[in-house]
């Protein structure tokens, strides 16, 4: 088992014939994904090696019966894209792409709460379930099947701790990038919802960054719903106030979004927090033990 | 981006929002003509991205030019907080007869924008949200439906009842610079009523959404105005991410979330990092050569650490570019590379084939960390 992908994905692929699209399609499918559609406005009719592209997604939609979209659109198009996938009732939107203005994730973020679509990212690496499924970029053979669930904002740091894992021999359900803009999709909260619920899911990492109170707020929420073990890690306790750290949402405002505030707000509520991305991987081993 | 408060009020006005006449001056003698132009009286209030310039010394009421140019003498002739000051804002004193507070901002934890409104103008906001949370009202603006009537009459509902309706223009108009003009951040602090009644806004504070720039070329160029480290820039020209710090192990790493765990890692080692440099998914030779020259130019760096995990990025071509870039720049000090990941022992195996008296190179990234750490401190001592 796993959880938002697995055997059950079948995978439109918004911006499909841009290189990037093209590339990650290609190699999630060899993956082992389902990949039955692509979609490029204008482009409808086309073949990606055995891959039906068309114009709309409710196209896609209505002829293969795609359930999840994987969106590679450029940043000035990337939120109406969204809005498409939406529309045509698709299950799970995950988006890769970077740089979309969060006044148009704000109107995004209104509208899905009026629909039963669920968004993974933007600016994220996406979600994979090893040896089920990827969606996105993570790289796969980094992965290795197993019980422990993984939510990350950084990507990078997620190929850093899988690798780990992985090396270790802990496997991974599910791990998912959640993405490092101020206005995304499912957070910590979400997820940690979603791998307490799964019976495959033995313990969960998550792993922060400064700005924000997605962490703070995750602390809350394990303290009253989630009885599996939690392990975390923060980057950032180096940045200085004011300053973006890459990521549109990694900047510490005045005293809010501080990496210690995070860290002993996790540890307030019986979370493991580790202090180097390779202790995640000695206290995930020292827990299953 | 923040805005000097000059560039926010241009946006203001553009949008007719009403803020006292002024005049931005690079030089003293500019400042004294400016407040000779405005009756011999005057404000003069220094232009940086950081807030609490009041209490730092960096507003002044004047009573001729020849005190305004002194203060803007004394403003232009140093920093202020650490942010060199290249332009202060003359303006006109205005006869104010009460102060109020407001804003409009992007409330990231829940997706929405939150309004807010106080009578108590010249408080520290975050002081009067803790300690009198009553008088500050506080709406969340659903982007979908945008700031409706009923949100204004609840937030002005709480200042007198003759400035109502001029806080509401105001506060429609903020909305409209939110909406227009991608910003996620509209803050007046003090919004004034004169005695003639009119409301104005005697400050502002903007931020415009980076990944909005593109829709406003015209704001994307004042970027120009602000003074930047010359390293700085030449890193940022070249598409790299770079954050100057003040400690003396550059770091080159490749994601933003490993590079803030790269800097982390260091510390707890026992040094501090010289700066903030993310190559994103690509390690060519070119990337790899400018990171180098950007980082080298630093006189306080004493080792660098490359920090490499490769996912999509394969380790070999990192080594490979490492070695080219070096054929380019000379290293003056150690440089530690960590290849980790795909391809990971190719790239190892050409670091060490190639034996570049410079290069050290480390497995793990605590191990490399402490390396490099070690090194940038023996080479202080």
């Amino acid at each position: 088992m796993s959880v938002l992908v697995g055997k059950h994905t079948k995978l439109v692929v918004q911006g499909i014939t841009g290189s990037e699209g093209t590339f990650h399609t290609l190699r999630d499918r060899d993956y082992g994904t389902e990949v039955v559609a692509g979609v490029t406005p204008g482009k409808g009719g086309q073949d990606l090696e055995g891959i039906r592209v068309f114009d709309t997604v409710v196209d896609a939609v209505r002829e293969t019966g795609a359930n999840t979209s994987m969106i590679f659109v450029p940043p000035r198009a990337a939120a109406e894209a969204i809005l498409e996938a939406a529309d045509a009732e698709i299950g799970l939107v995950v988006c890769i792409t970077e740089g979309i203005p969060v006044k148009d994730m704000a109107e995004v973020h209104a509208y899905l709460r009026g629909t039963d679509t669920m968004l993974v990212g933007p600016n994220c690496p996406g979600v994979i379930s090893p040896g089920l499924a990827n969606v996105g970029i993570i790289p796969g053979e980094v992965c290795r099947q197993g019980r422990v669930g993984f939510v990350s904002r950084s990507g990078t740091l997620v190929y850093q701790i899988v690798h780990e894992l992985s090396s270790a021999g802990i496997g991974q359900s599910t791990c998912i990038g959640m993405g490092g803009d101020p206005v995304h999709g499912i957070g910590f909260i979400e997820a940690l919802g979603l791998f307490q619920d799964d019976p495959d899911t033995d313990l969960m990492i998550m792993t922060g960054e400064i700005g924000g109170d997605d962490e703070e707020r995750a602390a809350a929420f394990i303290a009253g719903h989630v009885t599996k073990p939690v392990v975390a890690y923060i980057a950032g306790f180096e940045a200085p106030p004011g300053k973006r750290m890459g990521h549109a949402g990694a900047i510490v405002t005045g005293s809010a979004g501080t990496a210690a505030a995070k860290a002993e707000a996790l540890e307030a509520v019986g979370v493991q927090v580790a202090r180097t991305p390779s202790q995640v991987a000695h206290l995930v081993a020292e827990r299953l033990s | 981006m923040d805005l000097y408060e000059h560039m926010g009020k241009d946006l203001f006005r553009a949008h007719g929002i009403a803020t006292p006449r002024g005049v931005v001056a690079a030089t003293p003698d500019e400042a004294a003509d400016a407040t000779r132009e405005l009756g011999g009286r005057s404000v003069v209030k220094v232009q940086v991205q950081v807030g609490g310039r009041g209490k730092g010394g960096g507003v002044v009421l004047v009573d001729s030019p020849e005190r305004a140019a002194e203060e803007a003498a004394r403003m232009l002739g140093s920093d202020f907080k650490g942010h060199p000051v290249t332009q202060v804002l003359v303006e006109e004193l205005l006869p104010i007869a009460r102060e109020f507070y407001t804003s409009i901002l992007l409330d990231r934890s829940v997706g929405e924008y939150l309004a807010m409104m106080t009578a108590e103008g010249g408080m520290d906001i975050e002081t009067l949200a803790v300690e009198r949370p009553q008088a500050l009202r506080r709406v969340h603006v659903d982007p979908g439906l945008g700031l409706r009537s009923f949100y204004v009459r609840e937030l002005v509902g709480t200042l007198p009842v003759d400035a109502r309706d001029g806080a509401g223009d105001v506060l429609r108009r903020m909305w409209a610079v939110i909406q227009e003009m991608d910003a996620t951040l509209v803050e007046v602090n003090p919004l004034v009523q004169l005695e003639d009644g009119s409301v104005v806004a005697l400050d502002a504070k903007v931020t415009i959404d980076d990944n909005g720039l593109f829709r406003h070329p015209d704001v994307a160029r004042l970027k120009d105005q602000f003074p930047i480290d010359p390293v700085e820039k030449r890193a940022t020209d070249a598409g790299l991410q770079y954050v100057k710090l003040d400690g003396q192990v550059g770091i080159i790493g490749n994601g933003a979330g490993l590079v803030m765990s790269t800097l982390d890692v260091v510390a707890q080692a026992g040094a501090h990092a010289a700066n903030f440099l993310d190559i994103g998914g690509g390690a060519s030779a070119d990337t790899m050569a400018t990171s180098l020259e950007v980082i080298l130019s630093d006189p306080a760096v004493k080792a660098v650490f490359i920090n490499i995990f490769g996912g999509i990025t394969r380790c070999d071509v990192v080594a490979n570019g490492i070695l080219e870039a070096l054929s380019r720049v000379e290293a003056t000090v150690p440089l530690v590379v960590r290849l980790d990941g795909t391809n990971a022992d190719r790239g190892r195996q050409i670091l060490a084939e190639a034996a570049h008296p410079r290069i050290v190179s480390v497995p793990t990234m605590d191990g490399a960390a402490a390396e490099a750490a070690r090194l940038a401190n023996g080479a202080a001592a």
